[in-house]
């Protein structure tokens, strides 16, 4: 049984049932799943969490949802790694990465379509749909099969090879429409209203979908031994995500897993190219100006963020900060990554990364912070970015002569940094 | 100018069902507040109390979002399409 007492729009209070709705009809504002708290902290433990399964639905209590048998790939419960290296490389102290490259198909998305495939089929849905970037796309279409749903996925004409196999393969519809992610996505929004049988996972039943960006916080909380980090450092697109893990953190103190609410503090990372939450909170501002996405990151590139104002918002809140990276910094951060820590992360991750070291460059995520910094996406979706840039050191004959005249001094090219070795700290998985 | 306003399924109960109602009107702004005098109980669903368009309510003049353009003062011509878009989704 699933503990929703039904939805609630977050900006006039209007309640509405848990059907597949997502703005209020008066206002236009986003609904909100309502849960009853008190009876998931008369249910929920610690020790039910960890006899669960090792995915996201080991929370479900926490989910909008409840099936015995989700649509499940087995998304959620991705390795939580220390980083000492790249601590060191940025001057920062106790740093971990949230390794959501793990995924079953590779992102963070994952997590949000087990969670809105699995309602939507309560629902009685039989057509999964929905506007994406890439990462989204891979992720219903996968999850679609797996249901035995049909699938159409909407996404835009240029994104790179590799998220348009990931999504083609699975044998859905693939519909790449000449425009930017705003003009599919909107689209979308108006498909919606001519479809009304089918579930666009990011439009009519997002209020369920976005639910499942909670399950990062859960995750990282009870990683760390069920306690909350002090900074986490989220990519911002629609704003949706970096919205649902402050609200994670703040429902497990509401539930009791935690003592008391956590203060964490979140910050926004986006690209310079398409940047208007960080823009809107270097500028003080209070409402969100569209933009038109130029940059390398497309898996961030939406203009027209939905949540943005709420992700501002849970940015100032908490006493994080924003910034925006371009795409030198990008790539310098993907690289940066993989060099120190063995991740390779998407065009989006490097933004993370980026953003993370602007910030703590800035001083505005501090060394004697326990840091965690969300790597969404798996760098294998956007090869793309690194064309050019990282190759082989050197192509040669198959004789000895070749590799020594090629490589003088092959055991000089260690890297510097902190030994490598398993820490004394490692999570849980 | 006879523009046609496209209306989304939050907005039909006051169109009865219709999802595009023709209007007249010289700006996007006036085209709306035809629609408000077509189907009355439009305005106070698009507008805050202060007359701007609420948060999450997006318009579009053809294929164009009306902030890069000049919002409700935004001229329209003969024909073209008006459209009132939910803004939450996607991401």
């Amino acid at each position: 049984m699933d503990h929703v007492t039904g939805l609630r729009c977050r900006e006039c209070g209007r309640r509405f049932p848990a059907e597949a709705l997502h703005v209020c009809d008066f206002c236009f504002g986003p609904l909100e799943v309502a849960y009853d708290y008190e009876r998931i902290a008369a249910t929920v433990s610690r020790q039910r969490i960890a006899d669960g399964p090792r995915s996201i639905w080991r929370y479900r209590d926490l989910l909008p949802v409840a099936d015995a048998a989700p649509v499940d790939l087995g998304a959620g419960f991705t390795p939580l790694v220390r980083a000492e290296r790249l601590a060191a490389e940025l001057g920062l102290g106790e740093l971990w990465i949230k390794d959501d490259t793990a995924n079953p198909t590779g992102s963070f998305k994952d997590r949000v379509v087990s969670v809105a495939l699995t309602k939507a089929r309560q629902l009685g849905f039989k057509v999964a749909a929905c506007a994406s970037t890439g990462n989204l796309a891979n992720s219903v279409a996968a999850h679609a099969a797996r249901a035995g749903m049909a699938s159409v996925v909407l996404i835009p004409h240029d994104l790179e090879a590799a998220k348009v196999t990931m999504t083609a393969v699975y044998g859905g519809t693939v519909v790449a429409v000449r425009g930017t992610y705003d003009d599919v996505n909107r689209l979308c929004a108006e498909l919606t209203s001519e479809h009304p049988s089918w579930a666009f996972v990011n439009v009519n039943v997002r209020t369920y979908y976005a639910e499942g960006s909670k399950t990062l916080a859960f995750e990282i909380a009870e990683q760390l031994g069920w306690e909350a980090p002090d900074h986490v450092v989220v990519p911002i697109a629609s704003g949706s995500q970096l919205t649902k893990v402050a609200k994670g953190f703040a429902e497990l103190g509401k539930v009791g897993l935690l003592e008391g609410e956590p203060a964490v503090r979140v910050s926004g990372a986006q690209a310079a190219g398409c940047a208007p939450v960080a823009t809107a909170f270097a500028d003080g501002a209070d409402d969100i100006r569209p933009v038109r996405p130029h940059t390398i990151a497309k898996s961030l590139s939406i203009g027209n963020p939905a949540d943005g104002w709420y992700a501002l918002s849970a940015i100032r809140s908490s006493g994080g900060a924003c910034a925006a990276v371009t795409d030198d910094e990008i790539i310098e951060g993907i690289r940066l990554l993989a060099r120190t820590e063995g991740i390779f992360a998407e065009t989006a991750g490097g933004v993370t990364i980026a953003t993370l070291a602007k910030l703590a460059a800035a001083g505005q995520v501090r060394r004697d912070e326990r840091v965690v910094a969300l790597v969404t996406g798996h760098g294998l979706k956007t090869v793309e970015a690194l064309t050019g840039i990282v190759g082989p050191s050197a192509t040669i004959e198959p004789t000895l002569a070749a590799f020594d005249a090629a490589v003088p001094d092959a055991a000089a090219q260690q890297p510097t940094g902190p030994s490598g070795g398993p820490s004394n700290e490692e999570p849980s998985r | 100018m006879s523009v046609s306003v496209r209306v989304p399924t939050q907005l039909r109960t006051l169109t009865a069902g219709a999802g595009e109602v023709p209007v007249e009107g010289a700006t996007v702004g006036e085209a709306l507040e035809a629609l408000d005098a077509a189907c009355p109980g439009m305005a106070e669903r698009l507008f805050d109390e202060s007359g701007n368009l609420r948060r999450f309510v997006n318009v579009f003049l053809a294929e164009e979002d009306v902030r890069f353009l000049d919002g409700l003062d935004t001229p329209v011509a003969d024909g073209q399409t008006v459209s009132i878009v939910p803004a939450v989704a996607g991401g």
